[in-house]
C-alpha cells in the first residue's frame, strides 16, 4: 500500500513536470516556428509606444533571449528555491514555490493563486454538494419509480441540465434573481470578503445552483442507469430475501454498489473544478483560477498560465489519487488485489 | 344440513381443507408476466404441501418456472410486474394475501433462501460477518456483539474453520464452497421454519456439491426445517428429497415419493431427466442422454401437451398429445402425472426403453 | 491611446510629438460637442454629449466602476489608457491636465500643480513650471519640485515601467540609453534635462525646440512620485496620492478602492475644474461583459470604466427600447475605420483600379458592419471631424451614392485596363467580427463590377508584426486591401494622419501602421506641416494631407467610429467632453436623493 502510494506520487511529479513542459514549449515554440524572434514575443508586453531597443530590454528582462531549456531550468528552480525578482529600486527574493512574475503587471503569481482557490474551492465545493444530494437522489427516485411520469418528467428536467450551457442559465437566472427580484448576490460578489458563513453562502448560492445543475443533471442520469443496473443484481435479491427493508435494500445495498462508479467521476469532476470552473466564474465574475486563467490565456500571460495550468494539473492528478484510494476504501475487491 | 360433497372440483378441495393442515401449503399457484410481447406464464397452476422436517425437490430444465415459485413464496417478485394468484400457506398465513411488510417480516425470519451463486448473491463491498450479523439483528433486537457472535457461531456451525477470523473476510476472499456455506449460515441464522435452495450446488465442485448437500441435510435434521431444493439436476435431489415435483413449462408434470420418481418414473420428461443425470457409477460416455429439443416458450406454449414437440412417445396417443393439455391425475399412492400414455404403456416403455440404457 | 493597445503599437517619432504639440491651443475645435447650454435634468439620447446630463454639486454617495479585465496600470507613470489618463486625476495631479469640461472646453490644457502654463524660452528647448505651495500627499508631506523631477525621471526606465508613452525619453536632453532611476538613485543622469533650482521651480531642457510642451505636462507622469515610497513595478498598487482621492485598497486581480483624500485642498485647486463629488469610487476589474451591461441598466452599476461602448446585443436592445435609448449616449471618438490599398500587388498600383473600389463599394454595408449610424457616420475622407482642424470633404460622392456607384466603378476600371475586373484579397483581424463582416461586405459589393475578393484573416496580436503589416508579407500573399482601424493619442492632425499616411515610418520589419500609403507629395507636405508654427496654416496643412490621399484613392474610409454609452440614472453631473470621448470621470458624481 505504502509503496502503491510512493509509486503514485511520483508518477504525478513527473506528470506535473510533463505539463509544464508541454506548456512552456507550447507557449515558446509555436510562435517560433510561426516565425516569431524572442523581440517579437516581448512586443506583447511593451506599452504601445515602445521603440526597438525597450521590446529589446523587456526581451532581455523576461529572459526571452536565453535558450529555452535555460528559461525552463530557471522556472523549475524558482518552484523549488525561489528566484530574485528586480521590481525597480530594489531585489526581492519570491520564496519557493515562486511560479514567476506576470509578464504584464509584474505582480508574483503564486500570492494571486492562493488568494484564488479559496474562491474556486468555495465554488466547486459547495456546487458539489447540491450536485450530489441533488443528482442522486433524483436519479434514485427516477430509477424506482422507472417508467412513471415523475421520472419522465425528471429525466427531461436532466437532459435540458445537461445541454444548457452555463453561460446561459448563469446569465439568465443572474437576471431573474439577482437584478429581477433580488433574491441572490449580483455577479462579481467575491465570497471571501464575506462577514459570515450566511453571507459566504448568500454570495455563491446562485453560482452554486447554477453549476449544480448542470453537473446534478448528468449525476441524475449516471445515478438513475446505475440504479437500474444495480437494483437487479444477485445480492440485493439476497439482500431482500433476509427480509431487510426497503429503505436498507435500496440506500445500503442497491445505491452502495451504483455509486461507486459514479465516485470515479464525481472525483475527477470535482478535480477539474477546482482547477477553475471557467464558465461559471466568468458568467459570475468570481475572482477564482477559471477566471485567472482567462485573464492569464488572452493576455499571453505565460508566468500565470503556467501557475494556472501547474494548479489546474495538481487538482487532477490528486482527485485521481484520491478516488483510486477511495475506491479501495469503497470496494473492499480493489484493496486486496 | 346437508352431506358436504365429496371433491368435486379443485376449488371446493382448496375450501375445504384448514388453513395450516400442511406447513407450507400452495394452491393454484399462478405467476404471470405481462411483456409487450404476451403474458409471459412463468407458473400456471401450481400446488403442493410440505411439512416440517421433511424436503421437497423441484425438478426442471431452465425456464421451467420452479425459481420463479420459489420467489413467489418468498414474495420477491417487483411490485407491479408480476400477476400472481392462488394461495400460498405458511403456517396457515397467506403470503399472497399479506401486505408486503408482513411478508418482509418473514422473510429471513420464518423463511429464507439460499441462491445459487454466493459469489454474486453476496454484497462484494460487505464482510460476510456483516452481511449475516444484518440478516440477525433485522430480525432479532439485539447489539451488535451478540449478533456478532452469533455470527461466529453459525460460521462454525457450517465448517467454516476460524470462524472468528473469517467473520471478517469479504466474501471474494472465500473459496466457493466456503462461500456458499456462508451463504447457508445467512439463511439459517434467525433458524427459520422453511429453507428454499435454489440450485444451491450448481455453481461449484463436484466434491464441494456434495458436502453442501450434506450440511444441508444435517442443518435440515437439526433444524427440523422444511426444505425445498430448486435443481434441474436430480441427482442432487436424489438423496436429500422426501417428495419430488417434476416441472415442465409453467406447470407440475409429475409429483410423488422421490422414490417412486427414481424407481417408477412416469413422464417420458422424467426419464429424460434420469437420462441426463450425472452418476458417478458410470462412464461418462454412456450415462447422459440429452433430451432432445428446447424448452417451449411461456408465451406461446405448444398446444395440448407442452412437451410434445420433444417427446417420443407423442405420436402413440392418436393426436391427443398435440390437441388436448393433460391433466395432472393421481394413478395411486400419490404419484401424480399429467401424460396422455396409458398405464400400461408407460410402464412398459419404462422397462424396455429407458432403464436399462440408465 | 483610448483603444486598444495593439493595434496602434509603435514607438511615436520626434515629429509626431512635435505636431501634437502644435495643436495646443485648440478652442476653436472642430468637435459637434456642445456646451453648457445643453444641461438637461431629464434623460434623454444624448444627453451627455450634447451638454451636462443632471447638472449637480452634491457630494456623497459610492461610485460603482467595472470593466472586463484591467487596464496597463494605475501607476501614473506607467499608463498609456484613456480611461486611466480620464481616472487617475482622481488620485494624483500632473503640471497640467486637460480641464474637466464638458465638449470641446474639455479639450482645453490648464494648470494643476503647476500655478501657470510653462514658460518656453531658448526658442522653446528650455521650459519652466512653477508648483503651487501647499499641496500635499496623502501622508501630509508637502510637494517639491524634486518629486515631480523624481516622477518624470522615473517614467524614463521603460524596463521597469514599460507602458507608458516615450515622449520623454524622446525629447529630453542628453538621457542615457536605458536609463533607470533604479540605478542612478542621485539622477545624475538626468542633470542635464531637468532642473529644481528651488522646491517651487522645475525646468525642462528639450534636445530640440518644442511649442507644445504643456501637452506633455499634462501626462500623468509628470505627477508627482516621492523618492522614498516608490516601488517600482509595484508602485502602481498604491500611488501616493495628491488628488482628492487615495487608494483605500488595491488587488490587480480583483480591483480598487479610492476614498477621499483628507489632504486634498480645493483652495489649490482653482483651474482643473476637478468636482471630485463621490465621497468613494469603486473599480472592480475581470467583471464578465454582459453582467456589466445587465447591471449598468439595473443600477446595480454606475459606469463601465473602459467607456469603448456596450456589447452588439446590448446595443441592438437599447436601440429598440425608448426608455433605455434616452439613458444612452452615441460618443464620437477620433477614430477611423478604413481599408488600406496596398500598392505593392498588382493591379493596385494604378490609381484608376483603386478608385474603381472607392466607386464600387458599398459605403452603407461597410457602416452597417460595425453596427450601422450608432457605430458610427459614413467617412468620405480620412480625419474625422472631432480632430482640431479637421474639413469634411466628399470627392467621390459617397455620401450621394451610399451603395457605391457600378458606373463610374467600371469607366475607372476600363481607365486602368482592366474593364471585366481583377482579383485580389483583403485582409482582415480574424477575431473581430466587425472587420470580418467588413471584408465580406465589400467581397460582396466589388463583386458587381468583376472585383473578386477572397477573403483572409489574420490573428490580432501579429495582424501588423508579422502579416499585414509586414511589407514582404503582405506582397508576397497579395494582400492587397487590408482592413484597419486607428485613433489618435488626442484629436489633432499630425497625431491622427502620420502613423497611417507617411511612407517613411513603414519598417521592412514589420509592425506598422502604415499599411500601403506610398505617396511622396504626401510626405512633403507632413514636413511642411511640422515646420509651420501658424496654427492655422498648420491645420490646413493636414487638411491638405487629407485630401492628396483621397485624391490618390490611397484608402477607403469606411467610418468614423462612434460608441453607444449606457448612462444610468443613478448618475450625475455627466457630460462628455473633446479630451476624453467618455464619461469625464473627475466630474461625474452619484446622484443624490
Amino acid at each position: 500500500m505504502f509503496a502503491y502510494l510512493v509509486r503514485r506520487v511520483i508518477g504525478a511529479v513527473v506528470l506535473l513536470f510533463i505539463v509544464t513542459a508541454v506548456t512552456f514549449s507550447i507557449f515558446f515554440m509555436v510562435p517560433k516556428l510561426g516565425g516569431a524572434t524572442a523581440d517579437d514575443l516581448a512586443s506583447r508586453y511593451v506599452g504601445k509606444s515602445a521603440g526597438v531597443e525597450q521590446i529589446h530590454e523587456t526581451a532581455v528582462r523576461l529572459g526571452f533571449t536565453d535558450p529555452l531549456y535555460v528559461q525552463y531550468g530557471r522556472f523549475v528552480k524558482g518552484l523549488f528555491v525561489g528566484q530574485e525578482y528586480n521590481y525597480g529600486p530594489a531585489t526581492e527574493h519570491c520564496p519557493a514555490p515562486c511560479f514567476g512574475y506576470s509578464f504584464l503587471t509584474q505582480q508574483p503569481v503564486w500570492p494571486d493563486l492562493v488568494d484564488r482557490i479559496p474562491v474556486t474551492a468555495s465554488l466547486a465545493l459547495g456546487a458539489a454538494v447540491i450536485w450530489l444530494l441533488a443528482g442522486v437522489g433524483t436519479g434514485v427516485v427516477s430509477a424506482l419509480k422507472r417508467g412513471s411520469f415523475l421520472d419522465r418528467s425528471l429525466m427531461s428536467v436532466a437532459l435540458a441540465g445537461v445541454s444548457l450551457p452555463i453561460f446561459f442559465t448563469g446569465l439568465l437566472s443572474l437576471s431573474i434573481f439577482s437584478y429581477g427580484l433580488g433574491w441572490t448576490a449580483q455577479g462579481g460578489t467575491n465570497p471571501m470578503d464575506a462577514s459570515s458563513p450566511w453571507e459566504w453562502a448568500y454570495d455563491l448560492l446562485l453560482p452554486w445552483i447554477t453549476l449544480a445543475f448542470l453537473y446534478a443533471a448528468a449525476y441524475a442520469r449516471l445515478t438513475r442507469a446505475g440504479m437500474l443496473e444495480t437494483m437487479n443484481e444477485d445480492f440485493v435479491r439476497t439482500a431482500r430475501a433476509k427480509g431487510l427493508t426497503e429503505r436498507t435494500v435500496v440506500v445500503e445495498h442497491g445505491l452502495r454498489s451504483a455509486l461507486t462508479p459514479i465516485l470515479t467521476i464525481f472525483g475527477l469532476d470535482l478535480g477539474l473544478l477546482l482547477g477553475g470552473a471557467i464558465l461559471t466564474e466568468t458568467t459570475f465574475s468570481l475572482p477564482g483560477i477559471g477566471q485567472y486563467a482567462v485573464i492569464a490565456l488572452r493576455a499571453n500571460d505565460l508566468p500565470k498560465v503556467l501557475g494556472v495550468t501547474l494548479v489546474a494539473a495538481f487538482f487532477i492528478v490528486v482527485a485521481n489519487l484520491v478516488v483510486d484510494l477511495l475506491y479501495a476504501v469503497v470496494d473492499p475487491r480493489v484493496r486486496i488485489s | 344440513m346437508t352431506e358436504p360433497q365429496d371433491l368435486v372440483t379443485p376449488q371446493d378441495t382448496v375450501q375445504r381443507i384448514e388453513r395450516g393442515e400442511a406447513f407450507l401449503d400452495v394452491r393454484d399457484l399462478k405467476v404471470h408476466f405481462p411483456t409487450d410481447d404476451g403474458v409471459v406464464k412463468s407458473v400456471d397452476g401450481i400446488s403442493f404441501r410440505l411439512e416440517r422436517g421433511k424436503t421437497l425437490g423441484i425438478v426442471g430444465e431452465s425456464g421451467s418456472g420452479k425459481s420463479v415459485t420459489s420467489l413467489s413464496i418468498m414474495g420477491l417478485h417487483k411490485a407491479g410486474t408480476a400477476r400472481i394468484s392462488g394461495e400460498v400457506f405458511l403456517d396457515g398465513q397467506d403470503l399472497i394475501s399479506a401486505s408486503r411488510e408482513e411478508v418482509r417480516k418473514l422473510r429471513g425470519k420464518r423463511m429464507a433462501m439460499i441462491f445459487q451463486d454466493p459469489l454474486s448473491a453476496m454484497h462484494p463491498f460487505y464482510t460476510v460477518g456483516h452481511q449475516i450479523i444484518e440478516a440477525y439483528q433485522v430480525h432479532n433486537d439485539v447489539s451488535k456483539q451478540v449478533a456478532r457472535k452469533h455470527a461466529v457461531a453459525m460460521l462454525d456451525r457450517v465448517g467454516i474453520p476460524q470462524p472468528d477470523k473469517r467473520v471478517d473476510a469479504y466474501p471474494h476472499q472465500f473459496s466457493g464452497g466456503m462461500r456458499q456455506r456462508a451463504m447457508i449460515a445467512m439463511a439459517l441464522s434467525c433458524d427459520p421454519d422453511l429453507l428454499i435452495a435454489d440450485e444451491p450446488t450448481t455453481a461449484l465442485d463436484v466434491t464441494v456439491q456434495a458436502q453442501i448437500l450434506d450440511l444441508i441435510r444435517d442443518l435440515q435434521r437439526e433444524f427440523n426445517s422444511a426444505v425445498i431444493i430448486i435443481t434441474h439436476d436430480l441427482g442432487v435431489v436424489a438423496e436429500l428429497a422426501d417428495d419430488i415435483q417434476v416441472m415442465y413449462a409453467g406447470r407440475a408434470i409429475e409429483y410423488s415419493t422421490a422414490e417412486d420418481i427414481f424407481d417408477r418414473p412416469q413422464h417420458p420428461y422424467t426419464w429424460g431427466l434420469l437420462g441426463s443425470m450425472p452418476r458417478i457409477d458410470r462412464e461418462r460416455s454412456d450415462r447422459l442422454i440429452p433430451i432432445k429439443g428446447t424448452p417451449p416458450s411461456l408465451i406461446n406454449v405448444p398446444p395440448g401437451c407442452p412437451f410434445n414437440p420433444r417427446c417420443n412417445y407423442a405420436h402413440l396417443n392418436g393426436g391427443l398429445s398435440e390437441t388436448e393439455r393433460p391433466e395432472l391425475l393421481d394413478i395411486g399412492n400419490g404419484h401424480q402425472v399429467a401424460c396422455h400414455l396409458t398405464p400400461e404403456l408407460r410402464k412398459q416403455s419404462w422397462e424396455t426403453d429407458i432403464k436399462p440404457k440408465l | 491611446m483610448r483603444w486598444n493597445r495593439i493595434t496602434t503599437a509603435t514607438a511615436v517619432s520626434a515629429a509626431v510629438a512635435l505636431s501634437l504639440a502644435a495643436c495646443g491651443g485648440n478652442d476653436n475645435s472642430g468637435s459637434g460637442s456642445g456646451s453648457g447650454s445643453g444641461d438637461t435634468a431629464k434623460a434623454e439620447y444624448n444627453s451627455a454629449v450634447t451638454g451636462t446630463y443632471n447638472p449637480s454639486d452634491k457630494k456623497g454617495g459610492t461610485l460603482r466602476m467595472a470593466i472586463t479585465e484591467k487596464w496597463d496600470s494605475t501607476d501614473p507613470g506607467d499608463t498609456y489608457y484613456g480611461l486611466s489618463w480620464n481616472l487617475v486625476r482622481n488620485y494624483v495631479r500632473p503640471l497640467m491636465v486637460f480641464k474637466s469640461a464638458p465638449g470641446k472646453q474639455g479639450a482645453e490644457v490648464v494648470p494643476d500643480l503647476a500655478e501657470a502654463a510653462g514658460v518656453p524660452s531658448d526658442d522653446a528647448k528650455t521650459w519652466t513650471y512653477k508648483i503651487r505651495k501647499g499641496v500635499k500627499y496623502e501622508d501630509g508631506t508637502e510637494v517639491t519640485s524634486k518629486d515631480v523631477k523624481y516622477a518624470v525621471a522615473r517614467s524614463l526606465d521603460k524596463a521597469t515601467l514599460p507602458n507608458g508613452p516615450t515622449y520623454f525619453n524622446d525629447f529630453l536632453l542628453d538621457v542615457p540609453k536605458g536609463y533607470s532611476v533604479y540605478k542612478d538613485k542621485s539622477l545624475a543622469g538626468v542633470a542635464k534635462a531637468i532642473e529644481t533650482p528651488d522646491d517651487q521651480t522645475i525646468v525642462f531642457h528639450l534636445n530640440k525646440s518644442f511649442s507644445g510642451f504643456d501637452y506633455f505636462a499634462q501626462l500623468p507622469a509628470t505627477a508627482p512620485v516621492p523618492q522614498a515610497k516608490d516601488t517600482g513595478s509595484k508602485y502602481q498598487l498604491h500611488p501616493i496620492a495628491t488628488g482628492p482621492y487615495k487608494f483605500e485598497s488595491h488587488d490587480p486581480n480583483k480591483g480598487l478602492t479610492l476614498i477621499r483624500n483628507d489632504q486634498y485642498d480645493p483652495a489649490s485647486d482653482p483651474n482643473s475644474g476637478r468636482k471630485a463629488l463621490p465621497d468613494k469610487i469603486t473599480v472592480a476589474y475581470n467583471v464578465n461583459g454582459a453582467d456589466i451591461d445587465n447591471r449598468l441598466q439595473a443600477g446595480d452599476l454606475d459606469v463601465d470604466i473602459a467607456g469603448t461602448g456596450v456589447l452588439a446585443e446590448t446595443q441592438a436592445k437599447i436601440l429598440g427600447n425608448p426608455q433605455l435609448k434616452a439613458n444612452a449616449d452615441n460618443v464620437p471618438a477620433p477614430r477611423l475605420n478604413f481599408t488600406v490599398f496596398n500598392g505593392e500587388v498588382k493591379p493596385l498600383d494604378n490609381i484608376n483600379c483603386r478608385k474603381a473600389i472607392l466607386y464600387a463599394a458599398d459605403h452603407e454595408g461597410y457602416q452597417r458592419a460595425y453596427g450601422g449610424p450608432v457605430g458610427g457616420d459614413i467617412a468620405t475622407n480620412m480625419m474625422p471631424p472631432l480632430v482640431t482642424g479637421a474639413v469634411k470633404f466628399d470627392d467621390y460622392g459617397f455620401e450621394a451614392d451610399k451603395n457605391g456607384n457600378v458606373d463610374k466603378a467600371k469607366e475607372a476600371l476600363t481607365a486602368c485596363g482592366m474593364p471585366t475586373g481583377f482579383s485580389t484579397n483583403i485582409a482582415y483581424r480574424a477575431d473581430r467580427p466587425k472587420e470580418k463582416a467588413v471584408a465580406e461586405s465589400l467581397q460582396q459589393s466589388l463583386k458587381r463590377v468583376g472585383i473578386n475578393l477572397t477573403p483572409k484573416g489574420f490573428p490580432t496580436g501579429d495582424y501588423t508584426k508579422l502579416y499585414a503589416g509586414k511589407p514582404d508579407y503582405a506582397k508576397a500573399n497579395s494582400l492587397g486591401l487590408i482592413v484597419y482601424s486607428w485613433g489618435a493619442d488626442w484629436p489633432d492632425g499630425f497625431g491622427f494622419l502620420s502613423q497611417i499616411v507617411d511612407s517613411r515610418v513603414i519598417r521592412a520589419t514589420g509592425g506598422n501602421t502604415n499599411l500601403g500609403v506610398r505617396i511622396p507629395e504626401v510626405d512633403t507636405l507632413i514636413d511642411q506641416a511640422l515646420k509651420e508654427t501658424d496654427k492655422a496654416a498648420r491645420e490646413k496643412i493636414w487638411v491638405d494631407v487629407d485630401k492628396k490621399v483621397m485624391e490618390q484613392a490611397a484608402v477607403l474610409p469606411g467610418i468614423w467610429a462612434k460608441g453607444l454609452l449606457y448612462r444610468p440614472t443613478t448618475l450625475s453631473n455627466v457630460f462628455v467632453s473633446d479630451s476624453q470621448n467618455m464619461y469625464d470621470y473627475a466630474s461625474i458624481g452619484v446622484a443624490q436623493k
